[in-house]
């Protein structure tokens, strides 16, 4: 049902494969002898419906799906991910489909997980890693750090770490402490490492794909405010390529930038703007490492103005990159300083107050009406 | 029998031959007889050898340091027995998983002792091939990561029916060698818990060298080490690490057990760091000069000596595997001061596997930077 590798290769060369070709015109009837269902076609038995529209988590679900079909070294594991399915049922079903012995629950430790993932990987496998939040990343930071991540290096290309490890992250959700957090700066610190973070159902569904059939490990940050927001996902076409931004919307006077979450956020913000008279154009990252810069450098060429929305604290973190690198590079298009805005950098707080902590579009538009008064 | 290190009241341990080389196993040695008793004296020969082309690298190589020729070297000194043994218990098919300290293991699964040099000269951060050099994997400096990534090979094993099936020619197991101090690591601990878990063909090969730097093993541990597993339902032993037969006779049963799919298992053994913890340590300061005597008493080559002896090899023998020993520490000294620094783009090789516009964006350059000093030239 869900696409394939082989299928998705076909789509992306938006090619039919030869000897398939235009079989219309060859066989097209004699005139006056049309058979419109006489024959149904394979092309047709082969397309499912293509555009579904489902929730963030479903599409996760439906990705991982299609890449434990695609290849058998793929594994999903973590905690209460098998019958279970996860604490948010992100693996729901794939172990009654795959069995126990590709989606498989692991003992009670992030360290245990990632590490034992990196000799699953030196024996051929594509381990898929679920760490059950964003706070409790941290037992595994060390195998995260100075192993997976230099493997290859220290290897010298002797060996691939095709290693996904999927963290919820991210808050508004009126959680316990460790429960919200955007860690995801540690990672993107950390060469060897790529970071990427979906923000609509049709990137989740698409971006895991990716992201599994990486060689390289990829830290996969998953908004977890989000995995209920649905949204369409088109079967057939894939998304743009794993480590590309995206224009999430078009606009002229503002140049907006953020990634999980925060997107819907700028976008909210946007339309807020937009009521007010001013044009904004968002941008969805995508990928946090490597960071497709050439989006984000366009846009300000055009606005002269950018404000970085994130829910992680502000303190050398990937909105101060962004603002340093677009200082450096878009210098004489900037009609403003860059401006961010971050959680404060204190601890996550208690939930009761997350609302002032994470920004909101209120505080997205109060950044751009600071951009604009320059 | 009285005589034998695991009398009553002490800790059972494996040993078959005596500090002073006289054959007598002790109590808890019975189970491995079997294994020993293929044994022929080749394999006796070579035991020895290794131990001593080992023990003479050690020196060449500390000098090496001395000299300013490496960053570091980390002695093996004392605990040849220990290593030798347990290598030679591993199969072709088998994985191992060093520490750093493991460099007679390497050796035998057919490793350049040069490419140990490679890595302690500043040259490279691994420096071999594993699946090239016995399925040697490279050498883990933060204490215990490996532990995982063995049980992670284990369980991959068992996942791909390379382990288990009952044919004892192809089946594999993962041996992974710790030391004391690695074994307080949360790692280890997290590695025995996913190994009984999964039952994984694996065998954790623990040295008790009894130092972790400047730390005395109480300091991590209240409990004798071979006890460790048994919360985890891994099976313990404890063996006399200098004694290079009991070494190879208890590694060889628990990887036979491994492989065939009863599960993972623990082996302590004792041994002493007669060595500095590396180079840059000063035990003198630590320990005292007792102590370090009472171990030397023990130490697993003039064992092994006395015990060939009174199988009546000869004196030409053992003048040759000193000649040898020789030999190889003089082409190792000679082949690492040929060892020029790698080129400076090696620095962006292999960070990742796929193209990524920052590192390849920094090469360029680098590339650049340097050039621009040739052209004022």
């Amino acid at each position: 049902m869900i696409q394939t590798d082989e299928t998705r290769g076909l789509a992306v060369e938006s090619q039919p494969p030869a000897g398939q070709q235009q079989p219309a015109a060859e066989q097209e009837p004699p005139a006056g002898q049309q058979q419109p269902s006489a024959e149904p076609a394979a092309p047709a038995q082969s397309d499912p419906p293509t555009r579904l529209t489902m929730p963030f988590g479903k599409a996760l679900n439906a990705g991982m799906r299609a890449a434990l079909a695609a290849d058998d070294h793929v594994l999903l594991m973590g905690e209460d991910i098998g019958p279970l399915g996860g604490v948010y049922r992100i693996t729901e079903g794939l172990q009654a489909e795959f069995g126990d012995k590709r989606v498989f629950d692991t003992p009670l430790a992030e360290s245990g997980i990632v590490g034992t993932a990196i000799g699953l990987a030196m024996r051929g496998f594509r381990p898929v890693c679920e760490i059950q939040f964003d706070g409790f990343v941290f037992p595994a930071f060390d195998q995260i750090t100075t192993q997976l991540a230099r493997m290859r290096n220290r290897h010298e290309g002797g060996v691939t770490m095709p290693i996904v490890i999927r963290i919820p992250f991210g808050g508004s959700i009126g959680s316990i402490e460790h429960h919200s957090e955007s860690p995801e700066a540690y990672f993107a610190h950390t060469p060897g490492l790529r970071v990427v973070a979906p923000a609509t159902p049709n990137d989740a569904y698409w971006m895991i794909q990716d992201a599994i059939r990486s060689n390289d490990p990829v830290i996969f940050f998953e908004p977890k405010s989000r995995y209920f927001t649905k949204g369409e996902v088109d079967t057939t076409v894939p998304a743009a390529p794993l480590h590309t931004s995206r224009i999430a919307r078009e606009g002229t006077d503002v140049t907006l930038v953020g990634y999980g979450a925060m997107v819907d956020t700028l976008l909210r913000a946007a339309d807020l703007a937009a009521a007010e008279g001013t044009s904004a154009e968002v941008i969805d990252l995508r990928s946090i490492s490597p960071l497709d810069f050439g989006p984000v450098l366009e846009s300000v060429r055009k606005t002269g103005r950018l404000v970085v929305g994130q829910e992680a604290p502000g303190f050398v973190s990937v909105a101060s990159e962004i603002a340093a690198t677009v200082a450096e590079r878009a210098f004489y298009s900037l009609e403003a300083p860059v401006l961010r805005v971050t959680a404060f950098d204190t601890p996550y707080p208690p939930s009761k107050l997350e609302h002032g902590f994470i920004p909101d579009a209120d505080r997205i538009l109060e950044a751009v009406d600071r951009s604009l008064a320059y | 029998m009285s005589a034998t290190i695991d009398s009553p009241g002490s800790t059972p341990t494996v040993q078959l031959v005596t500090p002073d080389g006289r054959w007598q196993p002790s109590d808890s040695a019975e189970e491995y007889l079997p294994y020993v008793e293929s044994l022929g004296e080749h394999d006796l020969k070579r035991f020895y050898r290794d131990m001593v082309v080992m023990r003479q690298f050690d020196t060449e190589a500390a000098n090496l340091q001395r000299q300013g020729q490496l960053a570091l070297w980390v002695p093996s000194h004392g605990q040849e027995a220990a290593q030798v043994g347990s290598a030679y218990a591993a199969r072709p098919q088998d994985h191992i998983f060093p520490s750093y300290r493991e460099h007679a293991v390497g050796m035998i699964r057919g490793l350049d002792m040069v490419d140990i040099l490679r890595m302690l000269r500043g040259v490279t951060l691994g420096g071999w091939v594993p699946e090239e050099n016995g399925n040697f994997h490279l050498y883990t400096l933060v204490l215990a990561s490996q532990t995982l990534h063995a049980t992670g090979y284990a369980m991959g094993m068992q996942l791909d029916g390379s382990s288990g099936t009952g044919n004892p020619e192809t089946d594999a197991a993962v041996l992974v060698y710790f030391g004391d101090g690695a074994s307080s690591q949360g790692d280890t601990s997290e590695s025995l818990v996913f190994a009984a878990s999964y039952q994984t063909p694996q065998v954790f090969f623990l040295q008790n060298n009894h130092w972790a730097i400047s730390v005395p093993v109480a300091r991590q541990s209240r409990t004798p080490l071979y006890l460790r597993g048994s919360g985890f339902g891994v099976p313990g032993t404890r063996v006399d690490g200098n004694d290079v037969l009991a070494s190879y006779a208890v590694t060889a049963k628990w990887l036979d057990d491994a492989r065939a799919g009863h599960g993972p298992a623990l082996i302590e053994a004792l041994t002493y760091r007669v060595g500095a913890h590396t180079t840059a340590d000063d035990p003198t300061k630590y320990r005292t000069d007792d102590e370090l005597a009472s171990w030397v008493q023990r130490d697993p080559i003039v064992r092994f000596v006395a015990h060939l002896r009174t199988l009546g090899v000869e004196q030409e023998f053992l003048d040759a595997v000193d000649q040898e020993a020789a030999d190889i520490a003089d082409d190792a000294r000679r082949r690492v001061l040929q060892l020029g620094p790698p080129s400076v783009g090696r620095m962006f090789e292999n960070v990742y596997a796929e193209p990524h516009p920052l590192v390849e964006e920094q090469q360029e350059w680098l590339a650049r930077y340097e050039e621009s000093f040739g052209e004022q030239a």
